[in-house]
């Protein structure tokens, strides 16, 4: 291939990326200005950016002060950590026995842990509900948590032991003539060697969690138990919305996923150009 | 130090037999090693032996007692992989001291062994750095070394040279061998390649399928080989297996080695042409069509010139030839 049309293909490459990166941020952009405008402004120009007449906070300021807000996201960011350590810890654990040892039904195991991932478990509400009823957990961020966790794993274990397979099994098997414990093999040697997939997983599974509104609605209403996103619905009116409002708990709904992001992004990274085991 | 002994040895994969009925007694201080071509069950026999594999039945002993239940860390053994499988995570100090600190050695011991271990290898000046710092060949040297620090009665290598390149290849295995010497300890080595076993071996382990072909000292089975397959796999060059009918033998081949063979380009037994020539300054490969015996190597001394083509005669030495039956066992001469 000659040096032109490789260029020529690139920015062909390029171009469909930075096309498809606006049209995948330019709604957050819009809510992140919008929210920074006066209500007038919000209907007038939806897409201008904020001058210096239009600036106004008053959704921030509305949403800090209506409501349990820093509650609400104190709950959700207790969901969402305790569900992603949850879905981490079990789903490497799981994968990391599916693709380390050998037992009867090993195939069929996998399967039926993977058999989540095409059953959506919101099919399951009316049961779910029930259960944390009968179990006195409805108005609880513990209930939050064990649906969540069940909700992550399928996919978590699917993808892990795929990655756990890859494993060197001399270095398994070294560490078990030093006399490592099986759990430390997991711990001290598989884990960090899978960290890439670990990133990976963390971010699809934080992500719905983060931005769901079924579960929190019917299993924790309570105002102790909202969470954010539960919590913005009160901005949303029947008849008015408190657009200011609703765009600004958006817009401060939107870093924490960020950050946590960025973290996750930075091991993914990290992992793939370490190299490998040899 | 240690001696091993596995009794009716045997290993299956669900309907596949991986291993069957292997008996084989290692003495102290033996240097052993297994030898066969990829899948003939080298690597899981020694995975038994270390006890990362279960044993569908038999027995392997370790200085007279039975370990099959025991777990490999129990066992007294140190084992040395082809990927190096070092702990990417750990410097080299505590990749060779991981074993003992395991065990429960004080610390002062581990770090003494640590570096004795490290002078012996030469790897004083690598302690504090990470695997992913060192090269390949460093790196095997750290797991060689790991193996020493925890004093075994066994040493177990599996292929621990492959991944090298052939110069470090000849290299690694010099130190291996002086390593033995030194250590005086019991070894068994895997590999597929024949030099290695023929150069470090005290006892050959032949294995084809999970059974043992023949088992003896590396000139006993240049020598005097069982089989045709054995004959087959251990020499470099190959041996050559003519037609024996058409010689006159008895039996259906016969095996000859490439420099158990004279060429003339006037006269001789068997009539081919040359098909390709390898000159290697201290000796020369031909290799000749004949029919119907097929490819025939000869390895000639020093430097000979050949032309690709050239007609030429081959006569075998027949006082060095071994006569194999329809079987494949070596007829009784």
């Amino acid at each position: 291939m000659s040096a032109r049309a490789n260029i020529l293909r690139s920015s062909a490459a390029h171009a469909i990326l930075i096309a498809y990166t606006i049209l995948a941020l330019y709604p957050v952009f819009l809510i992140v200005i919008n929210s920074m405008k006066s209500r007038r402004a919000i209907f007038n120009e939806p897409l201008a950016l904020p001058t210096r007449e239009t600036f106004d906070l008053v959704g921030f300021h509305t949403v800090l002060e209506q409501g349990n807000f820093l509650l609400y996201f104190q709950n959700s960011l207790i969901v969402t950590l305790a569900s992603l350590f949850l879905v981490l810890l079990f789903g490497a654990m799981a994968a990391f026995a599916l693709a380390e040892y050998r037992f009867r039904g090993n195939l069929l195991m996998g399967l039926y842990l993977a058999l989540g991932i095409m059953i959506p478990i919101r099919l399951g509400t009316v049961a779910i509900l029930e259960i944390m009823v009968a179990a006195n957990l409805v108005n609880t961020l513990t209930s939050l948590v064990l649906v969540y966790t069940a909700q992550g794993l399928p996919l978590a274990v699917f993808i892990l032991a795929e990655f756990m397979r890859q494993v060197s099994d001399d270095l398994k098997n070294a560490a078990r003539i030093d006399g490592l414990s099986e759990y430390r093999i997991f711990f001290t040697i598989a884990l960090p060697l899978v960290r890439p997939a670990l990133a990976t997983v963390a971010v699809f599974t934080m992500i719905p969690i983060w931005n769901d509104l079924w579960f929190p609605l019917i299993l924790a209403p309570s105002d102790a138990t909202k969470t954010l996103t539960l919590g913005s619905q009160i901005f949303l009116g029947q008849y008015v919305t408190n657009w200011n409002a609703v765009l600004a708990a958006l817009t401060l709904a939107i870093f924490p996923v960020v950050v946590l992001y960025l973290i996750f992004s930075r091991q993914l990274i990290r992992g793939i150009t370490r190299g490998a085991v040899k | 130090m240690g001696n091993m002994t596995l009794e009716k040895v045997c290993k299956s994969f669900g309907t596949v037999d991986v291993i069957r009925d292997v008996d084989l007694q290692v003495e102290d201080g033996e240097f052993c090693v297994f030898v066969g071509p990829s899948g003939c069950g080298k690597s899981t026999l020694l995975r038994m032996i270390a006890g990362l594999e279960d044993i569908t039945s038999g027995d392997v002993l370790i200085d007279g007692e039975v370990v099959n239940t025991v777990p490999p860390s129990k066992r007294e053994i140190a084992m040395v992989f082809q990927s190096y499988a070092l702990y990417p995570h750990l410097n080299v100090r505590d990749n060779m001291g991981l074993g003992l600190k395991q065990a429960r050695h004080p610390r002062a011991e581990v770090a003494a062994a640590v570096d004795r271990a490290a002078k012996m290898l030469d790897l004083e000046k690598y302690l504090n750095r990470r695997p992913a710092e060192l090269s390949g060949g460093q790196r095997q040297r750290v797991a060689i070394g790991r193996a020493i620090v925890r004093k075994p009665k066994l040493f177990l290598f599996d292929e621990p040279l492959s991944n090298l390149d052939a110069a470090l290849r000849v290299q690694t295995r010099i130190e291996i061998a002086n390593l033995h010497r030194e250590l005086g300890a019991t070894m068994i080595y895997v590999t597929h390649d024949q030099v290695e076993a023929m150069t470090l071996a005290d006892r050959i382990v032949v294995l084809r399928d999970g059974r043992i072909e023949q088992i003896g000292a590396p000139m006993e089975l240049y020598n005097n080989p069982a089989n045709e397959f054995v004959a087959g796999f251990i020499g470099s060059p190959k041996m050559n297996f003519l037609d024996a009918p058409t010689l006159g033998q008895p039996g259906r081949s016969l095996g000859i080695r490439p420099e158990h063979l004279t060429l003339s380009r006037e006269e001789g037994q068997i009539e081919g042409r040359i098909s390709h020539v390898e000159q290697l300054g201290g000796e020369t490969l031909i290799y000749l069509r004949a029919d119907p015996h097929g490819l025939i190597t000869v390895r000639l001394f020093g430097e000979h010139g050949a032309v690709v083509d050239e007609r030429a005669f081959v006569t075998p030495d027949l006082t060095r030839a071994f006569h194999f039956g329809t079987d494949g066992q070596r007829l009784a001469a």
